[in-house]
């Protein structure tokens, strides 16, 4: 059930993601890539396995059956992730408010579709 | 490991790392001094990455013995590595050149155009120095993320609506990019357990073949990504109006920044696809053919249709990219070592192409370029202004660009003196070399392709090149001050140096595909290396 559920999530952030990104505003590109990255997230940390209520770091060294731990390196990368797309989102968000104030339009084109 | 030597691994990175933060201390008004700081920087890293080189050369040519870097002193498989190899120290020095010529030409006027420009330009230099020395598969995505980080700063350098429309695209494309390459690596991840580059070679025979399907996919999905930075057909329509809106020495860079993709694809796909990876051996090869072949007919389609010199430069990119993506695909040997010698000329040349499309473009009013185009389809003006042209002189200025101007034309399509002669020559001398064998479809295709867009390079060229150096002279000879034009010269003699010292370039390159062919080596090297200390029981700090 939880694995249901977590790919449910999983896909339902993509598509929204891919969905916004393909949109011709600004704002929607932005939350259609953080949507995106939730989505990288999660999929990293289910790469480490679901594991329910079970330590990542060993107690002690010795005669440690690695089953009854969670794998500890995904959750690393997936703090290194969340911070790197933070900062890059942060970034996009300048770039986006320049293109904003120097275009005049929120169209990621620069210029509005000719009605 | 013992001894200073062993540490010149990492100064590459920290290098430009310290300098970069030392240089975002300093007001922003001294930039004489950045300037030099900068510069020693650059030359410090040229000076390291060849006695790099020069190290990685020394070891035999089967790559057994590769140079490996234990950060935080952790044994392979569970710390990072960094592993300098021939392949690597070659991409060293390549970026530590173009970052020379490429600060140099800043120096003259661009590092006014915007704030801190020094330290994004050595954070984008230790970023590729990162990226290609890295034997881990996610701190190659940490080297990435920092060198495209600095690279968005470098493309808004300079500011305008065209820079940040370009640089919008580009931002976004590259984020896309970005979590492709997360979700491939942690899926390689998730099937093999690790994420060292040559643990997963080690790993990849023994997956079943329900894993080795999961495997393909996550390879499939981090190709893609790496295609995307290279510019392959159809994720590259980015990349020409990227390259054309950002500054000249910030296009410079950009063109080892393509190539980075290139690197990492060829890196990967021979260590981890390499003859003994089972049934997963060669996988996708087909792809890269086939894709590399349709970035070089978009790129030649494009280089015929541009309207302006740094649009073309851009496209070029292309013809290149595609073609060194199509050369991998085809997974042989030989061909991998003309593929090297050919990354190499064309980077200098589209490097020194983009540092001189912004010095011609002074000769020349903007309308130039679109009237070359049109006045070719339509024909005209062909009868006008022939009569008084005779005995001006043309002063020095104008010949040293119109000479450099031309050197590239040649160097980009390939014909002699220069080295992309000898690179597409070495390429279809050693796809024609089969033993025996009929030659494949395939590659006739390829033969074709590689003839054709020179040829396409060769006319557009001489198009733009009549357009802006035998059109009048009026009055308007273009400010070109000495540190603007000895970059694009320098780069072009390298060029031409690679001509002259083709043989050991070319034996240089072989060597590196031996051991690019023979993974093994690159693996047992990683993996055997011991901490440093162990045998004394105590780690040295």
């Amino acid at each position: 059930m939880m694995e249901f559920i977590f790919a449910l999530a999983v896909g339902i952030l993509t598509a929204s993601g891919v969905w916004l990104l393909l949109r011709p505003r600004t704002f929607q590109v932005i939350i259609g890539l953080s949507l995106l990255s939730y989505a990288v997230n999660l999929f990293i940390f289910g790469m480490g396995r679901l594991r329910i209520g079970v330590p990542p770091v060993l107690e002690n060294a010795e005669a440690v059956d690695p089953a009854f731990y969670a794998d500890p390196l995904p959750q690393a990368l997936v703090l290194t992730a969340i911070v790197i797309s933070f900062a890059m989102t942060a970034l996009f968000l300048v770039v986006l408010l320049a293109s904003r104030g120097l275009t005049g339009t929120d169209h990621v084109d620069g210029r509005e579709d000719a009605q | 490991m013992t001894g200073m030597l062993d540490h010149l691994i990492i100064v590459p990175i920290l290098l430009p790392l310290v300098s970069g933060a030392v240089m975002l201390l300093l007001a922003e008004r001294r930039r004489a001094l950045k300037g030099g700081i900068g510069l020693a920087t650059t030359v410090a890293l040229l000076i390291v990455s060849i006695v790099l080189l020069r190290l990685a050369d020394t070891s035999p040519a089967d790559g057994s013995a590769v140079k490996v870097y234990q950060l935080g002193n952790w044994p392979a498989p569970f710390g990072i590595v960094l592993v300098l190899d021939r392949l690597s120290a070659l991409m060293l020095v390549l970026t530590s050149v173009l970052g020379i010529a490429a600060l140099l030409f800043s120096l003259a006027r661009w590092h006014r155009a915007g704030p801190r420009f020094h330290t994004i330009f050595q954070l984008q230099l230790m970023g590729l120095n990162g990226a290609f020395l890295t034997g881990d598969l996610f701190n190659l995505f940490v080297f990435f993320e920092a060198l495209l980080a600095a690279s968005y700063g470098l493309v808004l350098h300079g500011d305008g609506i065209v820079r940040v429309r370009a640089g919008l695209a580009y931002v976004a494309i590259n984020l896309t990019a970005s979590f492709l390459f997360l979700i491939g690596a942690s899926l390689a991840y998730g099937v093999t357990g690790t994420l060292n580059m040559a643990d997963l070679a080690a790993r990849i025979p023994a997956l079943s073949s329900g894993d080795a399907a999961l495997f393909a996919a996550a390879a499939a999905i981090l190709g893609t990504a790496f295609l995307m930075k290279a510019g392959a057909w159809p994720l590259n329509f980015w990349l020409p109006t990227t390259y054309a809106a950002a500054s000249a020495p910030a296009a410079a860079m950009f063109a080892i920044m393509s190539k980075l993709g290139v690197y990492v694809i060829l890196r990967l796909w021979m260590l981890v696809f390499g003859p003994d990876a089972g049934p997963l051996a060669g996988f996708g090869g087909g792809w890269l053919l086939v894709g590399g072949m349709l970035t070089i007919m978009f790129g030649t389609v494009g280089v015929l249709a541009s309207q302006s010199l740094s649009r073309l430069a851009g496209c070029s990119v292309l013809v290149s990219s595609g073609t060194l993506i199509a050369a991998v695909g085809t997974g042989d040997g030989a061909v991998i070592g003309a593929t090297l010698f050919y990354l190499v000329s064309s980077t200098l040349g589209i490097a020194a192409f983009f540092l001189l499309v912004e010095l011609v473009e002074r000769i020349r009013d903007p309308g130039a370029d679109v009237l070359a185009v049109t006045m070719e389809a339509y024909g005209e003006g062909e009868d006008e202004g022939l009569a008084d042209e005779i005995g001006i002189a043309i002063p020095a200025t104008i010949a040293t660009l119109g000479g450099s101007f031309i050197a590239c034309a040649l160097l980009l399509a390939g014909l002699p003196p220069f080295s992309g002669f000898i690179a597409k020559f070495a390429l279809m001398a050693a796809m024609l070399e089969t033993d025996g064998t009929a030659v494949q479809a395939s590659t006739w295709t390829m033969i074709g392709l590689l003839t054709v867009s020179g040829l396409a390079t060769l006319i557009a060229m001489t198009r733009s090149g009549i357009s802006s150096f035998w059109a009048r002279i009026d009055d308007r000879v273009p400010r070109v001050r000495i540190i603007e034009m000895a970059p694009v010269l320098a780069l072009l003699l390298l060029a031409l140096g690679l001509t002259v010292g083709g043989g050991p370039t070319m034996r240089y390159m072989e060597a590196t595909t031996q051991a690019l062919r023979a993974p093994q080596g690159y693996v047992t090297g990683v993996l055997s290396t011991e901490r440093v200390g162990s045998a004394q029981g105590r780690a040295n700090p």
